[in-house]
């Protein structure tokens, strides 16, 4: 079990690498001024950039491999999600900056625990046995701790690091337990010896109970890592108390890591017990979509909105895991993907609205951006539309293939639900545009002061709502490989 | 016949592109971006002229024919092609859309570049409606037309106008999701989202009752059938001249052409079963809608509530067909009745386009769309009052203008069918003549009305030229309608042939 050489890292060179990534960035901080801190930022986005070779150097020809004593995999799954999660942070990194910079937070440890973040969502993307499977929730989530709170002197931001804090030690004790009864019962960590173990299990006639206790405390441990409802009350605090650029990271790319926990757990290693947790996440998806779009109309902080709305995108996601079918995989890593865009995107323009001393986190703020800034009030539009489910966005085809594949699943019903939330839903986006657009912007609000080059990546990634959308075959096709048929 | 252009993509696209043109020369120079959609629109309807020349008018396949790979993953193609049903929607569609650009022209002040731009987008996207031969490429084109109109009513529109443009998005979205739900069904029956293996595949009763439904549901609120007909007043009156037009001309003619492209084909069955329900929603239309209109104070909402009897007619004629044959055993008067529901689409495009753009010269001067606002109008604006009399004159359905031949021809078959859904259809004639004459006679005749009135000017020639165009096309297809049988005849016969087949399974009872 314990590796016996350094050849056997090699499956993990991507995390390797950012590890040392991560060291070199907290060693240069120590050892450079104040006025120089600006070199923290680009050795952070060089270290991405070699992470992002080094994924995709490593992509297993043959399509998967197991290693390092069967704790890790490397797929297609983990690599387009390792690819999309080094892109995203790096892209968020850029959002941040000014932000940073304003606030007196443009230090190096907020790098620092970015990349940490990072290393955890691709741990998780790439386990293979439940323990490291934990191992990446942990890594990822007390660097999320760190990050609500590294503004210490706002009271608000400390409240929600304390409420993530304990809400995440519950919910990642309550997936250990799930995981300690599996053990008991099956013998073994690892996703493949369980599924195998689950398999005989079934084909005896026997369904344990002592299983599905487990399974129960396993699913409700990932609707908490994914903030679907009920499990959901800590999304909006965070969200709202985080810093913008943190909300941002939150946001964006641990979405990923909770789609790669689903996945891995659920599917492929208690994939036998489909018919079990099929059940469970009905009622999660159905209660997050209703939910989460309805509650999202009454926020006036668009921060807030934008939890809720994650909390509704959340039950999509599950929508295609629950069909327990390749496509509906393929469907649900591909909204995942499509949601994480739009999410920067949207949080993104958040960000490019603040400016020193002020938030522009509530809608009103948004008021008259056509005529304050027109582009980014089409770039906003666009991203809003494209959260909306409207075509030709990447939203609507992620909408679309996971009503395809529940369709296909002969939930019928539970397609209509579907639509019809996303119906509610896209009167919040409408307002976000009514605002932008019909309303008159405020005397007091100031152009925009963002950097260029936040303003190139920001349009460029609302564009690629547009183009991912209009071109959607190629990531369409790349979902399907990658999930085993 | 077919020219080596990819004419479709072209109409398709050189609106949509000459749209971003327009925003990014944005609002620093607004007499280009204006120069730009004319020069675009104006290009567009040319480009569609040889649609007309090159139509093959003795065939119902499908022409112009373009086709390729788009998302393999789900077998939707890039597919487009034309029939008797689309070209003359496409004609009237280019048509219509350089009279609007014509008539924004001057008047819209507020952000003009982004104001073209809107109407450029929203012209490339109708046609790719009316040209999409693929379920999914359809449906995108359907939904994203939402975008630009949504805009147009919210930015242009009137006072109440966030309230209107809302109520329009969501009330045409809930519709049209549930058609995506329908059209997802069909393509994992068939694997693929071509409308021909639609029309190809056997449905049970049962399935055809819910997509029937589904369809229903997206093209009743489009068209708009009552009960689901409240946005169009709200919409019609909050939005500039130029989008009311656009709505009652096209997006309306939308639903109608949904309804011939995908629920009649697709579902014939249900389609049958249900054309009860069709014909009576129909025919309160007509009937009580007419009434409702008659006591409006608002020309728009009037006209609004008039462009939802008109379409009372289009849902009538289309859905009369298994009556008709039940009756008379022939085909003939079910060919009567969709040839009548399509030259009523094209007719009512004209005549409440004619109608909306002389509210709008009229509130350009007064500011007010409110009917006792007005009086006497003939005194002070001669030219722009014949106009508007020959428009109210089409509306109300006299022979001689285009408003009279669908209506006749509907009510012509609907005889065939049943005498009373004639009776009740025909007082349409009574209604309609009565609730535009009314108006006519309130805003148009009689003493100048008050000092704003008399302070009117005439028609500017900008404004003239929109009207004698639309005029001209209204007399034309009221005297000489043949062309347009001519390009529909083939298409209307495969329609009823298709209608009249059963799409049920062999085996099923």
């Amino acid at each position: 079990m314990i590796p016996s050489s350094l050849a056997d890292f090699a499956i993990a060179a991507p995390e390797v690498t950012l590890l040392g990534v991560a060291c070199v960035v907290l060693l240069l901080d120590l050892f450079i001024s104040e006025a120089r801190r600006g070199l923290v930022f680009t050795a952070t986005l060089v270290g991405l950039a070699i992470t992002a070779y080094v994924t995709l150097a490593c992509v297993p020809v043959d399509g998967r491999t197991v290693g390092l004593g069967g704790l890790y995999v490397a797929d297609g799954v983990a690599t387009v999600l390792k690819f999309t999660a080094i892109a995203t942070l790096a892209v968020v990194l850029v959002y941040s900056r000014d932000y940073l910079t304003s606030r007196g937070m443009f230090q190096g440890e907020y790098f620092v625990l970015s990349l940490f973040v990072l290393l955890g969502v691709m741990v998780m993307a790439s386990a293979s046995s439940l323990l490291s499977m934990y191992m990446g929730i942990e890594i990822m989530a007390l660097s999320a701790y760190g990050l609500v709170a590294f503004n210490r002197e706002n009271p608000i931001a400390a409240e929600s690091a304390m409420k993530y804090f304990v809400l995440g030690a519950i919910a990642s004790g309550v997936l250990l337990y799930g995981i300690s009864i599996l053990y008991g019962v099956t013998g073994s960590f690892d996703l493949g010896t369980v599924k195998a173990g689950l398999s005989r299990e079934m084909f005896f006639g026997g369904k344990h109970i002592g299983l599905l206790f487990g399974l129960a405390f396993i699913v409700v441990g990932v609707a908490f890592k994914f903030g679907a409802v009920p499990f959901h009350q800590w999304v909006p605090d965070v969200y709202h108390g985080a810093p913008t650029s943190v909300t941002l990271l939150l946001g964006s790319v641990p979405k990923l890591a909770s789609f790669a926990l689903a996945w891995r757990v659920l599917a492929e290693g208690l994939g036998p017990l489909a018919g079990e947790w099929r059940g469970m996440l009905i009622v999660l998806s159905v209660l997050s979509m209703v939910l989460g779009n309805v509650v999202a109309i009454a926020q006036t902080n668009i921060k807030r909105m934008l939890a809720y709305s994650t909390i509704s995108h959340v039950g999509f996601i599950l929508l295609g895991i629950l069909t327990a079918t390749p496509d509906g995989y393929a469907a649900s890593l591909y909204y995942t993907v499509a949601y994480v865009i739009m999410a920067a995107a949207s949080f993104g323009m958040v960000i490019l609205l603040s400016r020193e001393g002020f938030e522009a986190d509530r809608i009103e703020d948004f008021k008259g951006l056509a005529q304050r800034s027109p582009w980014f009030a089409w770039m906003m539009l666009m991203v809003m539309m494209s959260t909306a489910g409207v075509p030709p966005f990447i939203g609507f085809f992620a909408k679309l293939y996971v009503i395809q594949a529940v369709l296909d699943a002969n939930l019928v019903w539970l397609a209509i639900v579907a639509v019809l939330a996303s119906v509610v839903g896209a009167y919040y986006y409408l307002r976000i545009v009514k605002v932008m657009f019909f309303d008159a912007p405020e005397d007091r609000a100031p152009a925009l002061q963002a950097s260029p080059l936040m303003r190139i990546v920001l349009s460029g990634n609302a564009l690629a709502v547009l183009a991912a959308g209009i071109i959607s075959g190629p990531l369409t096709t790349l979902c399907r490989a990658v999930i085993p048929g | 016949m077919q020219s080596g252009l990819p004419l479709l993509s072209l109409i398709i696209w050189l609106p949509v592109l000459a749209g971003l043109v327009c925003l990014v020369i944005g609002e620093k120079s607004p007499q280009m971006a204006r120069w730009v959609a004319a020069v675009a629109t104006v290009a567009t309807l040319g480009f569609s002229i040889p649609l007309w020349t090159g139509f093959d008018t003795t065939t119902a396949n499908m022409q112009f024919v373009e086709q390729f790979p788009w998302i393999d993953a789900i077998n939707a193609r890039y597919h487009l092609g034309i029939d008797g049903f689309s070209l003359p929607l496409i004609v009237l569609t280019t048509f219509i859309t350089p009279l609007v650009v014509l008539s924004g022209w001057r008047v819209i002040t507020d952000r003009p570049a982004q104001y073209m731009a809107a109407f450029l987008m929203l012209e490339g996207l109708m046609i790719g409606v009316f040209a999409a031969l693929d379920g999914m490429l359809f449906y995108v084109f359907w939904e994203a037309m939402l975008i630009p109109m949504f805009l147009i009513i919210g930015i242009w529109g009137g006072t109440r106008r966030v309230y209107a443009t809302i109520k329009f998005f969501l009330y045409t979205f809930l519709g049209s999701v549930l058609m995506l739900v329908a059209l997802i069904y069909l393509y994992l029956k068939t694997g693929s989202y071509d409308l021909q293996d639609f029309y190809a595949v056997q449905l049970t009763r049962n399935e055809q009752f819910f997509l029937f439904l589904a369809f229903f549901a997206a093209f009743s609120v489009k068209i708009p059938m009552v009960p689901v007909h409240t946005w169009l007043p709200d919409a019609h009156v909050e939005a500039p001249t130029g989008g009311s037009v656009i709505l009652a001309a096209i997006m309306l003619k939308l639903g109608g052409y949904g309804f011939i492209r995908f629920a009649l084909p697709i579902t014939p069955d249900a389609a049958h079963e249900l054309d009860w329900l069709v014909i009576a929603l129909s025919l309160v239309a007509v009937g009580y809608i007419g009434l409702v209109a008659l006591v409006q104070q608002d020309m728009k909402k009037l006209i609004a509530y008039s462009s939802v009897a008109h379409m009372g007619f289009v849902t009538l004629g289309l859905f009369l067909t298994w009556s008709i044959v039940a009756n008379t055993g022939s085909v003939v008067g079910a060919e009567t009745a969709i040839n009548g529901a399509m030259i009523q689409m094209v007719s009512h495009g004209l005549i409440s386009g004619g109608m909306f753009l002389c509210v709008g010269v009229m509130y350009d001067r007064l500011h007010t769309r409110e009917i006792s606002a007005y009086g006497g109008v003939i005194n002070t604006m001669p030219k722009f009052a014949a106009f508007m009399v020959l428009f109210s004159m089409a509306n109300a359905g006299l022979p001689g203008t285009s408003g009279f031949v669908g209506e006749f021809l509907v009510i012509l078959a609907s005889y065939k069918a049943n005498f009373w859904i004639a009776f009740v259809a025909a007082l349409t004639l009574i209604f309609g003549a009565a609730y535009t004459l009314w108006l006519v006679k309130r805003v148009i005749f009689g003493e100048v009305g008050n000092d704003s009135v008399a302070a009117m000017k005439d028609l500017r020639k900008s404004e003239f030229t929109v009207l004698a165009l639309l005029a001209v096309a209204v007399l034309a297809l009221g005297i000489y309608p043949k062309p347009l049988t001519d390009v529909m005849g083939p298409s209307v016969k495969h329609l009823v042939e298709q209608v009249t087949a059963s799409k049920l399974p062999e085996s099923a009872p």
